[in-house]
């Protein structure tokens, strides 16, 4: 469960988040809005990269914004970027395990907990000594998915996942993101422009415009409102 | 399936750490015959004024190995090297007058003290990247240079610098017993640079390796994984500055009296276009490098020619491996080469013209 209050960044004379208010209780929930609307920006305040001018983040209970960004990771807030970032020279296992490796769990447990990850992802077809630089663009999504879910993530945070794939893979994503909260028991947070992966994933949903929160609840509902219509999914 | 084919593979890599595969094995052999034929081939067949070259080149391929570090592994240029280097020498030329303390010992004093001076260097990285730390890391070396100026290299004095202007015979700084000759002492300074060679190669193929790819790629994925990127960046430094200060004790060793116009602030973009051309993605770039540096101005000095003209060929190099050849000579060459052997075998192999279906 995520707990937000208040939450308000600013970029020099730009408001990204505007008092924003926002809880999510558990499974997959979708984040959608706009560009601009400050969904990346939520995103980078829960990762640490960014601080907000006012606000408080409970996540399980724990205030995040009082800990340190690498520490967060290595709590459980893990995520993925709009552009992939697998790192190319290493290879897939190493991408993986470069994530998990500050846990204090034995040797033995942490190669297992990676393999699972990387078998989760459907990625158990490639080699995982493989370098990420030889793999598709698809392949190099699963593999940021691989780092977000592998060890005992409490929070995954997906930005776009399925920007730039084509339908199959993307609908082979839609598969795998269904399954991490049951996978990982994590509150999975899914930031989208595509309503149909937004649709098969999420029960609940969000919607931003302008910084703040104009909706949310069960995402068909959310998706038939009239101020979410007018303001990000148009008039068919 | 995949959960077989995944497994398999990673008990492949299990058996692989545990046994070198062939080519691994290839590998190691021509390595070490290698080395053994620097070792003990160098020192029979060189006359002493390349011996004393090839001594220079064991001590700048540290140089070059720790600059490549920085640069090829975690992304952050340094400008300012040769006074980390002169840093390095300075602190062990004053050990060596002041105490009895064997070489190693020294060397390593030499390495951990430098290695202080270097995180301090190293801390404007955590705020800047690319050019701007660039020109911090130079106008140190700058700074470096004027302290230098002023205070000299220790000669045997006294007090705290160790510098009497009015000596009129300065001792020699004393090499380790077991390597006073000019060949022992190469042999010494060629075993130093392998350990330091070790040692980074130690780092790279383990977490912090990991660690620094990540930061050069992307540093939010770094932080997204968990990665204390102030940390292996200090790091980063402190590997870097510790494996220079000894090779400045090395330095000392080898040319026995230390001036400091032999550190010019000019040196360390120097040092960096070789490090370059060499290839900063590999370890045998550094040996390149090192071999640009040093062996190839001892060279022209004995052909006569002025070494000035490698500025040309240094710049040339440069643009040369920055446009087509990003890893470099170390990478680029095998290659080519390769790719030469595959072009005369099929032109020797392949049918007379007319004759193909």
């Amino acid at each position: 469960m995520i707990e937000v209050t208040g939450l308000t960044v600013r970029y020099g004379g730009v408001t990204s988040l505007d008092n924003m208010n926002l809880t999510f209780e558990q499974g997959t929930c979708g984040l959608i809005g706009p560009n601009g609307a400050g969904k990346t920006t939520f995103f980078n305040v829960l990762s640490g990269f960014v601080r907000p001018a006012a606000g408080t983040v409970h996540a399980f209970g724990v205030d995040l914004l009082s800990m340190a960004h690498f520490r967060r990771a290595r709590w459980g807030v893990r995520r993925t970027f709009q552009t992939e970032q697998a790192i190319e020279e290493l290879s897939v296992f190493d991408n993986v395990a470069m994530v998990h490796e500050h846990s204090k769990l034995g040797a033995a447990t942490r190669r297992k907990d990676v393999l699972d990850a990387i078998e989760f992802t459907g990625l158990g077809a490639v080699a995982p000594d493989a370098k990420v630089r030889m793999l598709t663009a698809g392949q190099r999504r699963l593999v940021e998915v691989a780092r977000a879910v592998v060890g005992r993530p409490r929070l995954v945070l997906l930005d776009e996942p399925a920007a730039g794939l084509p339908d199959e893979e993307s609908s082979r994503l839609a598969d795998v993101i269904r399954g991490i909260p049951e996978h990982t028991g994590a509150l999975t947070i899914l930031v989208d422009h595509d309503m149909s992966l937004v649709s098969a994933c999420c029960a609940t949903t969000a919607v931003l415009d302008f910084g703040a929160l104009i909706a949310s609840g069960p995402t068909a509902a959310v998706l038939r409102d009239d101020a979410v219509i007018r303001a990000y999914l148009g008039v068919a | 399936m995949g959960a077989d084919l995944s497994l398999r593979n990673t008990a492949d890599r299990q058996t692989s750490r545990r046994r070198p595969a062939r080519p691994q094995l290839i590998r190691i052999v021509t390595i070490t015959a290698l080395l053994l034929f620097v070792l003990f081939g160098f020192p029979q067949l060189l006359s002493l004024y390349y011996i004393d070259t090839m001594t220079q080149v064991a001590v700048y391929s540290m140089v070059t190995l720790a600059l490549g570090v920085l640069v090829g592994r975690v992304g952050l240029v340094s400008l300012g090297q040769i006074a980390v280097l002169a840093i390095g020498a300075w602190v062990a030329a004053r050990l060596l007058f002041a105490t009895t303390q064997p070489y190693p010992v020294i060397l390593l004093e030499a390495g951990l003290i430098t290695m202080v001076a270097g995180v301090l260097i190293g801390l404007p990285a955590l705020r800047l990247r690319g050019l701007y730390l660039a020109l911090i890391t130079l106008m140190f070396a700058g700074a470096i240079t004027v302290v230098l100026a002023t205070l000299n290299f220790p000669n045997g004095g006294h007090g705290f610098t160790g510098y009497n202007g009015s000596l009129v015979h300065i001792p020699p700084i004393r090499r380790p017993s077991i390597a006073s000759s000019d060949p022992a002492y190469f042999r010494y300074a060629v075993i130093v640079a392998i350990l330091m060679f070790a040692l980074v190669l130690a780092h790279t193929k383990t977490k912090p390796g990991r660690a620094w790819a990540a930061i050069r790629q992307s540093e939010p994925a770094a932080l997204a994984a968990g990665i204390n990127t102030t940390l292996y960046k200090l790091w980063a430094f402190a590997l870097a500055s510790f494996i220079t200060g000894v090779a400045g004790g090395v330095l000392a060793g080898a040319v026995h009296y230390l001036y400091s116009i032999g550190f010019p602030t000019q040196d360390s973009i120097t040092l960096l276009a070789v490090t370059l051309m060499g290839g900063v993605y590999s370890m045998w770039g550094a040996v390149v490098a090192a071999l640009l540096y040093q062996f190839l101005p001892a060279l022209l000095n004995n052909w006569g020619v002025s070494a000035d003209w490698l500025t040309i060929l240094f710049g040339l190099g440069v643009l040369q491996v920055l446009t087509t050849a990003p890893a470099g000579l170390a990478d680029q060459v095998p290659k080519d080469l390769a790719r030469l052997g595959r072009l005369l075998s099929r032109r020797f192999r392949s049918p007379e013209p007319g004759k193909t279906t």
